[in-house]
C-alpha cells in the first residue's frame, strides 16, 4: 500500500453529538457496507455500550474513498477511559472533530482535542446536525475558533443524518490530514492500540504498523511484555474481517497471536519481529492506573470461586482491572478491585452480574491514600479497613484531580457551590464565548468519585461537561468514619472523609441507612463513629407484623411455600451484627445527595 | 380404625356467594346458582364413594365456603348426614349473618350441626361498606339470638381488622360489640391482600402493618380480659370451646375435603381438588378422580411444616427447635417466652410468627 494514499484518523465527539451516526454514514457513503447490511451504529456493538450510549472499547475499520484508504479509528467516549483515547490517537495522523451545531463544544471533547494537538495531529472540524432548526453553526464555529484556533470559515457544516456535507468532509480528510510516514525497509514497529478477548480466537488486537512489515505466520516480539508470539492471523476490517498476508507502514489492521489474556497485549504495546527486530519501543506506553477501589463481594458466600473465575475472565478483556482477595467481617470473602473510574466500576460490576449470573455487593468506592506513619514509613491504603490506628498516623495525603468544567454561564454559581462543597479550589475561570465558561478546579479525587458527575448534570440540567486528570497528592486532615449496626462495625461502610465533613457525613449515612435497612425483628441502632466515639445515631424501629393471619386446611401448603420463599429471600441478605441488609443497600447508601 | 385420640376431619366446600367481597380469594362464584342442585348431588355421590372405600368416622366436620347458608338447608343437611361421624363429633357450618334464622339453624341442628361460625367482619357500618359486605351489623344480634334460641352448644364470630378507613376506635368498637354477645369463640383476622383480588390492585386501600399490629394488641387485650384465651395466632376461645377442626389442621392430622377447591391431607400427602364447580360435578359424574394436584412432603419438609404450624399454637414448641443463640435472642427480644419445658410466642411474637419461623431448625 502506497503511504500517500492512506489516511488514519479518529472521530472526536461528545456523547450524542453524532459520532456513531457519522460513522454509519461514512461506511454507507464509501460503500464499505451495503446499505441493506447497515446495522444502525455499526461500530458500537457491545450491548452495555449501546444501553449507556457510550463507547468503551475502540474499534477500527478500513474504508475506501477516491483512490485512498481511510482507517477510521474509534475512541472511547468517557473520561474514565482517557488513556485508551490517547492510545488510539497515537495510531492516527489526524482527527475529525464533530461538534453538535446546537450545543457547542464540551469539556471532554476539548480535552481530547488538546490531546490530539499534543500528538501533533491535524484537526478537521465539523459542526454536525445543521439540519436541526436549533442549529447555530456560526455561533459555535466562532467558539471553536476561540478555544482551538481553527479559523471559523474552515469549519465544515454537516448533517450525519441526511448525509449533507459528508463527501466534502471526506475530501477534507484527504486534503488536510497528512499521509503516514514510515520506512518499509526498517525493522518492524507496530503499535497495539486496543485488544479484545474473543471466546473463539483469543485476543484480537488492533495494530498500527509504523515501520517495516508485519507478516502472517511470522514470529513476533511483544516488547514491553517481553514475550514472543506467532502471528497466527493478520488482517483488515473493511469492516468485515479479511485476512491478509502482510500489513505495511501506515496500515491499520488486526492481529491474532494466540494470546489468552489482554494483559499480555496491552494498548501501547510495541510489536516487532522476534529476529532482527527493532530495538526501540514506540513511545507512550504506560499501565493504565486504577483510580477508584472497591470491594466486590458475592451476596451468596458460596459464589466466591465463581466470582474469582469471572473476574479472571473479564480481565482477559480489560487489563485495567486490578484485583486482590479481601475478607470483610461484614461481607465475608471477596475481592478488592481497582477501576479507572466510577463508570468503569459500575460497568464491571454490571457485566459480572449479567454475564456470569452473580449477585454482588460493591463497597464504598475509595481512592488511594498515602499514609505517613509516625515511624516514618509510607503505606498506600485503598481500603479504609487497612488504615493504621489513629495514633500511628503522622499525616495522610490524598490524590487531587485537575477538573475542567465547561458550562453555560448561568450555571456558574451552582457549579461553584458544588465544587466548594467538594473542597475544590478554583484555579481559573475563562470565557470561551459570551455564553460559555470554562472552570478550572483542583478537587480531591475522593470528592469526585462520589456522585460528582450526577450532581454536575442535575445542577446544570445536563448542560455542563467535565474532564479531569490526576494532578498530584496533597496533605489533608482526614478521618475514618465507621458505621455500626447493632453495635457491630460494618466494615463495608467505613469511609475516609475530611474531618470537617465527618460529622455531616456520619449523620447523613445514619439517616440514609435508617431509610434503606428494612425493619427487623428488633430495634436496630445505627451509629456513626470516629475511632470509637459515636458522632451520630438513628434507630430502625422493630418490625411489628410479619405473620400469616389465616391458616386453614387449604392455606397450609401455601403458607409453607411462602415461608420457603421468605427463607430464600433471606439468603439474598447479608447479615451484619445480626441485622439483615439487602445487597443493594450498600450501593444506594453511597449515593448521598447533597 | 379411627378413634377420638386419632382425629379425622371432613371439609365440605360450598362455592356460592350472593356477592363477591373484593378482598376474597376463595373459590366461590356469584353467577353459578343454577349449579347448586347438581353440585349438592355430586357432593353426596362423592361422599358415598369415599364411605364405601372405607372413610373413617369423622371426629370433626366443617362446612365452609363460599356461603353455605345460601343453599337450601334441608339439602345441605342431607349432605352432612351422609358423613359418618363419631358420637362426640364437632360439626360446624360457616354462616353469613343475614341468612341465619331460627328456621335455618333448626334444619342444621337436625343434621347434627353443633357449631356455627358467623362472618361478622365488622360492627361499624362504613367499615362493612368498604369491605363490600352487604349485611347490616344489626343482623348480627338477631343471628346470635337465633343461635341461642336453637340451643347450639357453641359458636364463633369472625372479624377482620385493617380495612381502609377503619380507625382504631372503629376497631375497638367492633371488638367490644362482638364481646357483648358473649361469644365462646372469636377469630380476628388481619385483612390480607390476596394476589389476584380487586383489593390487590388498589394499593391505597392496602392495610398498614403498624396499624394492624396496634389493632391486634387491642383485640388480644380485650379478648383476654373477657376470658377468651388466645390459642392460635388469630383465634380466641373460652376453655373447651376451641375449634377442634382447625386444631386438626394445625396439628398436621388427617382430613378429606369434598367439593371443588377443597384440600385433603392423609398419610403425609396433601392434595387439592379441581377449582371450579363445573369440573368437579363433571368428574364426579364420570366417576373420575377430582384431584387437581398434590404433593408428598419429604420427612424434613414435613417436620419443618409441623413446627411452623405448632409455633403458632398456645402449646408452643420445644426450645431445641431453635439454635441456642436464636433462642436467646428471641427470648431476650420478647418474642418468645418459656412455659415449663416449652417456648411459646408472646403477643409481640405472634405478630412476628413468620419471622420467628425463619429461625426454626
Ligand atoms: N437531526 C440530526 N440528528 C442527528 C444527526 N447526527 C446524529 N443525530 C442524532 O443525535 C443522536 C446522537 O447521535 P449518535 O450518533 O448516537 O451520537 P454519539 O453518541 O456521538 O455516537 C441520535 O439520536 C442521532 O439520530 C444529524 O446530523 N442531524
Ligand atoms: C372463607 S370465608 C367464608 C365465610 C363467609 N363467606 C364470610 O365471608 O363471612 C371465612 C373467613 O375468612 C376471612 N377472610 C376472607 N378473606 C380474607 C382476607 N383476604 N383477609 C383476611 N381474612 C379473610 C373472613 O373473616 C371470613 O369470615
Ligand atoms: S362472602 Fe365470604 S366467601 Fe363469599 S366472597 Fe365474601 S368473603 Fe368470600
Amino acid at each position: 500500500m502506497e503511504l500517500s494514499r492512506i489516511r488514519n484518523f479518529s472521530i472526536i465527539a461528545h456523547i450524542d453529538h453524532g459520532k456513531s451516526t457519522l460513522s454509519d454514514r461514512i461506511l454507507e457513503i464509501t460503500g464499505a457496507v451495503e446499505s441493506r447490511d447497515m446495522r444502525e451504529q455499526y461500530l458500537d456493538s457491545m450491548d452495555l455500550e449501546r444501553e449507556r450510549g457510550i463507547t468503551i472499547k475502540a474499534q477500527n475499520v478500513r474504508v475506501p474513498w477516491r483512490d485512498h484508504v481511510f482507517h477510521l479509528i474509534d475512541t472511547p467516549g468517557h473520561v474514565d477511559f482517557g488513556y485508551e483515547v490517547s492510545r488510539s490517537l497515537a495510531a492516527c495522523e489526524g482527527v475529525v472533530l464533530v461538534v453538535d451545531a446546537a450545543q457547542g463544544i464540551e469539556a471532554q471533547t476539548l480535552a481530547n482535542c488538546y490531546l490530539a494537538l499534543e500528538h501533533d495531529l491535524e484537526i478537521v472540524a465539523a459542526l454536525n446536525k445543521i439540519d436541526l432548526p436549533a442549529a447555530d453553526p456560526d455561533r459555535y464555529a466562532m467558539e471553536i475558533e476561540t478555544v482551538l484556533g481553527i479559523p471559523a470559515e474552515d469549519i465544515l457544516r454537516i448533517s450525519a443524518k441526511t448525509g449533507e456535507g459528508i463527501p466534502e468532509l471526506l475530501d477534507a480528510v484527504i486534503d488536510k490530514i497528512p499521509a503516514p510516514t514510515g520506512n518499509i525497509d526498517a525493522p518492524l514497529q507496530a503499535l497495539i492500540f486496543d485488544s479484545q478477548f474473543d471466546q473463539y480466537r483469543g485476543v484480537v488486537s488492533s495494530v498500527r504498523v509504523v515501520n517495516g512489515k508485519m507478516r502472517a505466520g511470522s514470529k513476533l516480539r511483544f516488547m514491553q511484555a517481553g514475550a514472543d508470539h506467532e502471528a497466527i492471523e493478520i488482517g483488515k476490517r473493511a469492516p468485515a474481517t479479511t485476512p491478509v498476508d502482510e500489513l505495511g507502514p501506515g496500515e491499520v489492521g488486526y492481529l491474532i497471536a494466540g494470546i489468552k489474556d489482554v494483559g499480555d497485549a496491552r494498548s501501547g504495546e510495541t510489536v516487532t519481529t522476534a529476529s532482527h527486530g527493532s530495538t526501540e519501543a514506540l513511545p507512550g506506553y504506560r499501565d493504565p492506573k486504577p483510580m477508584v477501589f472497591s470491594g466486590l463481594f458475592p451476596i451468596d458466600g458460596d459464589d466466591f470461586e465463581t466470582l474469582r473465575e469471572s473476574i479472571e475472565k473479564l480481565k482477559l478483556n480489560d487489563a485495567s482491572i486490578t484485583y486482590t482477595p479481601e475478607s470483610s467481617g461484614a461481607l465475608g470473602f471477596g475481592f478488592r478491585c481497582g477501576f479507572l473510574g466510577l463508570l468503569h466500576m459500575e460497568i464491571v460490576k454490571e457485566r459480572l452480574e449479567r454475564e456470569f449470573g452473580l449477585a454482588l455487593i460493591a463497597t464504598a468506592p475509595s481512592v488511594q491514600y498515602r499514609v505517613h506513619r509516625t515511624d516514618g514509613e509510607l503505606v498506600v491504603v485503598d481500603n479504609p479497613a487497612d488504615l493504621p490506628e489513629a495514633q500511628k498516623i503522622d499525616f495522610i495525603e490524598e490524590p487531587y484531580f485537575r477538573v475542567n468544567i465547561i458550562t453555560p454561564k448561568e450555571y456558574t454559581g451552582p457549579l461553584m457551590d458544588l465544587c466548594q462543597t467538594r473542597r475544590g479550589e478554583m484555579q481559573k475561570m475563562e470565557y470561551l464565548s459570551p455564553e460559555r465558561v470554562e472552570l478550572h478546579y483542583e478537587i480531591p479525587l475522593a470528592e469526585v468519585v462520589v456522585d460528582f458527575f450526577d450532581q454536575l448534570k442535575s445542577r446544570t440540567q445536563g448542560y455542563a461537561s467535565l474532564d479531569y486528570e490526576l494532578s498530584g497528592y496533597r496533605r489533608s486532615n482526614l478521618a475514618k468514619v465507621d458505621l455500626l449496626l447493632n453495635g457491630i462495625a460494618a466494615d463495608a461502610f467505613s469511609t475516609i472523609v475530611h474531618r470537617d465533613k465527618a460529622f455531616d457525613y456520619g449523620r447523613r449515612m445514619c439517616e440514609k441507612l435508617k431509610e434503606l435497612i428494612p425493619r427487623q425483628m428488633f430495634d436496630v441502632p445505627i451509629q456513626a463513629a470516629i475511632g470509637g466515639k459515636v458522632i451520630s445515631r438513628e434507630t430502625v424501629k422493630a418490625r411489628r407484623k410479619d405473620v400469616t393471619a389465616k391458616c386453614y386446611g387449604g392455606d397450609i401448603s401455601r403458607k409453607r411455600k411462602l415461608l420457603e420463599k421468605q427463607k430464600e429471600g433471606k439468603k439474598k441478605m447479608k447479615s451484619i451484627g445480626r441485622v439483615e441488609v439487602p445487597g443493594d443497600v450498600f450501593i444506594s447508601a453511597l449515593k448521598l445527595d447533597d | 380404625m379411627t378413634s377420638a385420640d386419632q382425629p379425622f376431619g371432613v371439609y365440605v366446600h360450598v362455592p356460592f356467594c350472593a356477592s363477591k367481597c373484593d378482598y376474597c380469594a376463595f373459590a366461590t362464584w356469584t353467577d353459578r346458582h343454577h349449579l347448586v342442585d347438581v353440585y349438592l348431588d355430586a357432593l353426596e355421590i362423592d361422599i358415598a364413594r369415599a364411605v364405601a372405600a372405607g372413610m373413617p368416622l369423622a371426629t370433626t366436620v366443617f362446612v365452609g365456603g363460599g356461603t353455605p347458608t345460601l343453599v337450601p338447608p334441608e339439602r345441605l343437611g342431607a349432605v352432612i348426614r351422609s358423613i359418618p361421624v363419631t358420637g362426640d363429633a364437632e360439626i360446624s357450618v360457616e354462616c353469613n349473618p343475614d341468612d341465619v334464622t331460627h328456621d335455618l339453624l333448626e334444619h342444621y341442628g337436625d343434621a347434627g350441626v353443633n357449631r356455627v361460625s358467623i362472618g361478622v367482619q365488622s360492627m361499624v357500618g362504613h367499615v362493612l361498606g368498604t369491605l363490600g359486605r352487604r349485611h347490616d351489623q344489626r343482623n348480627v344480634a338477631s343471628a346470635v339470638e337465633a343461635v341461642r334460641s336453637v340451643g347450639l352448644p357453641t359458636f364463633n364470630l369472625d372479624i377482620i381488622y385493617g380495612a381502609a378507613g377503619e380507625s382504631q376506635d372503629d376497631w375497638e368498637h367492633t371488638v367490644r360489640s362482638v364481646l357483648e354477645f358473649d361469644p365462646p369463640h372469636v377469630s380476628a383476622y388481619a385483612l390480607t391482600v390476596e394476589a389476584g383480588t380487586p383489593l390487590a390492585g388498589q394499593v391505597d386501600r392496602h392495610p398498614d402493618d403498624d396499624d394492624q399490629a396496634d389493632k391486634y394488641e387491642v383485640v388480644d387485650t380485650l379478648m383476654t380480659a373477657a376470658g377468651l384465651e388466645n390459642y392460635e395466632v388469630s383465634n380466641w376461645a373460652r376453655p373447651g370451646h376451641e375449634c377442634r377442626h382447625n386444631l386438626l389442621y394445625w396439628r398436621q392430622q388427617d382430613y378429606l375435603g369434598f367439593g371443588c377447591a377443597s384440600h385433603s391431607h392423609r398419610d403425609g400427602r396433601r392434595w387439592w381438588n379441581v377449582r371450579t364447580p363445573e369440573r368437579y360435578v363433571d368428574l364426579v359424574r364420570a366417576g373420575a378422580a377430582t384431584e387437581s394436584a398434590g404433593e408428598t412432603l419429604d420427612t424434613d419438609t414435613r417436620r419443618m411444616e409441623g413446627l411452623q404450624l405448632a409455633v403458632r399454637l398456645r402449646d408452643g414448641v420445644s426450645p431445641e427447635v431453635f439454635a441456642p443463640h436464636d433462642l436467646d435472642e428471641l427470648l431476650r427480644g420478647g418474642l418468645l417466652r418459656r412455659d415449663h419445658d416449652r417456648v411459646v410466642l408472646t403477643r409481640t411474637g405472634r405478630l412476628m410468627a413468620n419471622a420467628v419461623s425463619m429461625r426454626l431448625r
